[in-house]
């Protein structure tokens, strides 16, 4: 417990009423070790400023969320009424609205990029792994929080676009059915369904959100963050015991991510006051057109940041499995041909690789298209195990990484573009191979990663003065 | 410093949505919308005029206010004395009396709410609904073969007559079978133009003008706040340019003592 102090003698009213706080409460301490004597590495570069921003965007859509809440009406029967009624009666209600449905994807573009950042830099390496972590979960919940929030407009594509996903959940062997009922509510998607998904779009996972935020704040914090380089700043410290390579978060970051604000700001308002449709795929044209259980639309796609597991999903045909059953048997095979495993060893993975050819040609290939899209999800959580590279930083990797890196981010793009057209026989073998690519990205990488001529990483952090 | 605009401006159009494939969707292409009409006030009241007197008999606005024309300067008494036929409060909303069951069983389907209509038709890599709407009703043709005794180019076998009609007289589509350039011995129904058989009141000039208005009106219609948002959006962006230069010289200059 901190000692009790007193202001010095002639102190003002603000110093008075700050020590009458910090005896009562840490604000002081608070401030200085999250903000004025947190350092940050001083070499962070524009791919840093995601982070700040993403809490913008929070911010952002809670506060208008707030407002929006105030006049939707969770009601299959008066919820497109009540959002056009915002639209136009409301005072601001327009600005309030489009606000919140262009930072839906203002939110996924910013956080897309900040994931990106911590990818090539390595940011989720020892001993970041939580901050990786809990940054995976909110990544989860944001999915969750947008897929149950495109419901509520009752649009044809909300309304679509939840019968198609929840459906995939009746794929699942043997509790598939109960659990797609679980979570409509009803047989088809209705008005228990938009009761239930406000519920958790409004307070449950909004509640989740915001505490895993702040353990990825605070777990953050207690590492500190990485740097373009991968190189420890805490490992060279000054006198006072301050990295040397580090600079107080505050006033220099907050000055910076200031200005970085403003420039997405700029851009963010020039979509939401000149564009705030997204040429269709930020509020999709169909969903202008009032729910209709009676009239399926011709071509169902996701909002655009979900359609590269979209993509995987469409993807999974039994062609798609065949090909995983060989993939399978090929790594079986290779492993206890060159794995150097004992007889027991090469027995036990033999027999792995049968019960999993067995499952997968038992179950249904829309089953495992759920599981490889929820996959593409999961997988990430466990990035910092796989990760087998000695260098944290695409820098000091083979040149030939980058290359890697490159092919995922064009299939990853592909993928999504796939996603959002109708179905082709040329997209679908694109978004096969896309899907291949994108796992073997990762659980190729014990391997891939330590792969190749590193190059020697400095001890301190490259930074050209300003 | 100077180098982080320009690097956020490119890693953010890494992450914009890629551009939408030009592909015509099939079906008959549709014509450009004269957009200039959106900011001509009296192309918006003449098609606020043509829509009160010819589409809402059928179809309603159930989310548009009488009282929101004031937007296209329109007063209470001019709506009052021109506008309203089904109501006497400017407050409410544009309620067709139509029953939508009789509507039903006339034309097979019931009339769709016309307050967004624009916005919902549009189609990537094929235009705006604006542009859809435009040529929905410049290619209605009579066709025997329909109950109603009319069909349409760029909406096909549709459940409406031809309700301007009387302005545009009634034409009749002329089809030539040609071969199709993709596959041998198969022969396309293409459209080969017009033919008009009686004239309306109005001159196709006229007439193009008319629905050109009507349906800068049902694009306005579909967003009445639309132009509060450009005019907002212009005083937004020049506040928030004027922001990224003072933010970006304050970050410089608290960055320039750092080596």
């Amino acid at each position: 417990m901190a000692e009790y102090q007193t202001a010095p003698p002639g102190a003002g009213s603000g110093r008075r009423l700050l020590t009458w706080i910090d005896n009562r409460f840490p604000l002081s301490k608070l401030f200085n070790e999250h903000m004025a004597q947190y350092y940050a590495p001083k070499n962070f570069n524009v791919w840093y400023v995601f982070g700040s921003l993403a809490l913008l965007v929070l911010v952002n859509q809670l506060l208008t969320g707030i407002f929006l809440t105030m006049h939707y009406k969770p009601d299959a029967a008066k919820a497109f009424e009540s959002v056009e009624y915002i639209m136009r009666d409301v005072p601001w209600g327009w600005l309030v609205r489009y606000m919140h449905s262009t930072g839906a994807s203002a939110f996924f573009i910013v956080v897309y990029l900040h994931m990106w950042r911590g990818l090539i830099y390595g940011s989720y390496r020892k001993p970041r792994e939580l901050v990786w972590l809990f940054g995976c979960a909110i990544f989860l919940c944001l999915m969750a929080e947008a897929f149950m929030g495109y419901l509520l407009p009752w649009g044809q594509m909300s309304y679509w676009g939840a019968q198609v996903i929840v459906n995939l959940f009746s794929a699942v062997p043997f509790i598939g059915p109960d659990l797609s009922l679980l979570i409509r509510g009803d047989y088809v998607v209705g008005d228990a369904t938009l009761n239930r998904f406000f519920s958790f779009h409004v307070i449950a996972v909004p509640l989740v959100l915001l505490g895993l935020v702040v353990a990825h704040v605070i777990a953050l914090h207690e590492v500190g963050s990485n740097n373009p380089d991968g190189v420890e700043i805490k490992e060279k410290k000054d006198a006072q015991g301050n990295p040397l390579d580090g600079i107080p978060f505050h006033p220099y970051y907050t000055v910076h991510d200031i200005y970085g604000v403003s420039v997405f700001l700029f851009i963010f308002s020039a979509i939401l006051f000149f564009a705030p449709e997204g040429g269709g795929y930020f509020l999709e044209f169909n969903n202008f057109i009032e729910a209709n259980p009676l009239k399926t639309p011709a071509h169902i796609a996701p909002v655009w940041y979900f359609t590269p597991f979209y993509s995987m999903l469409r993807a999974t045909t039994d062609l798609m499995v065949n090909a995983l059953c060989v993939i399978v048997a090929a790594a079986a095979v290779a492993a206890i041909l060159r794995g150097g495993f004992r007889a027991g060893g090469k027995v036990a993975i033999a027999l792995v690789a049968l019960v999993a050819v067995y499952l997968l040609k038992t179950f249904d290939a829309k089953f495992w298209g759920v599981v490889i899209m929820g996959g593409a999800v999961l997988i990430l959580f466990f990035l910092p195990w796989l990760d087998d590279s000695p260098v944290k930083s695409i820098r000091y990797r083979p040149s030939w990484h980058r290359i890697v890196y490159g092919l995922f981010l064009i299939f990853f793009l592909a993928l999504g573009y796939l996603g959002s057209q109708p179905p082709s026989p040329a997209g679908n073998y694109i978004s096969q191979l896309g899907t291949l690519v994108y796992f073997g990205f990762f659980l190729l990488m014990p391997w891939w990663s330590r792969m190749g001529v590193f190059k020697p990483v400095p001890d301190r952090v490259t930074f050209n003065a300003h | 410093m100077h180098t982080f605009l320009s690097r956020f401006l490119i890693v953010l159009g890494l992450a914009l949505p890629l551009a939408p494939a030009l592909a015509n969707e099939g079906g008959y292409p549709w014509d450009r919308f004269p957009a200039n009409k959106m900011t001509d006030v009296a192309s918006l009241q003449n098609g606020a005029r043509i829509f009160t007197n010819y589409c809402l008999g059928c179809h309603s606005a159930s989310y548009m206010r009488f009282n929101r024309l004031h937007d296209i300067d329109l007063t209470d008494d001019q709506i009052k004395k021109n506008l309203l036929f089904a109501t006497d409060k400017v407050g409410e909303t544009m309620r067709s009396t139509i029953d939508p069951r009789q509507a039903k069983d006339w034309f097979g389907a019931a009339p769709p709410d016309l307050s967004v209509i624009a916005r919902s038709r549009a189609e990537v890599g094929k235009g705006s609904g604006a542009d859809y709407l435009y040529t929905l009703w410049r290619t209605f043709y009579r066709d025997d073969a329909r109950p109603t005794g009319w069909n349409n180019l760029a909406f096909p076998d549709i459940a409406m007559p031809h309700a301007l009609w009387q302005l545009q007289g009634e034409r009749r589509a002329k089809f030539v079978d040609v071969k199709n350039p993709h596959e041998e011995g198969k022969t396309e129904h293409r459209f080969a133009g017009f033919e008009q058989i009686t004239r309306g009141t109005l001159t196709d000039q006229q007439y193009d003008e008319a629905v050109g208005d009507l349906v800068a009106y049902l694009q306005w219609m579909g967003e009445p706040a639309q132009g509060t948002r450009v005019r907002v959006g212009v005083g937004v962006l020049i506040f928030l340019g004027l922001l990224v230069v003072i933010t970006w010289r304050l970050s410089s200059a608290y960055w320039r003592s750092v080596h």
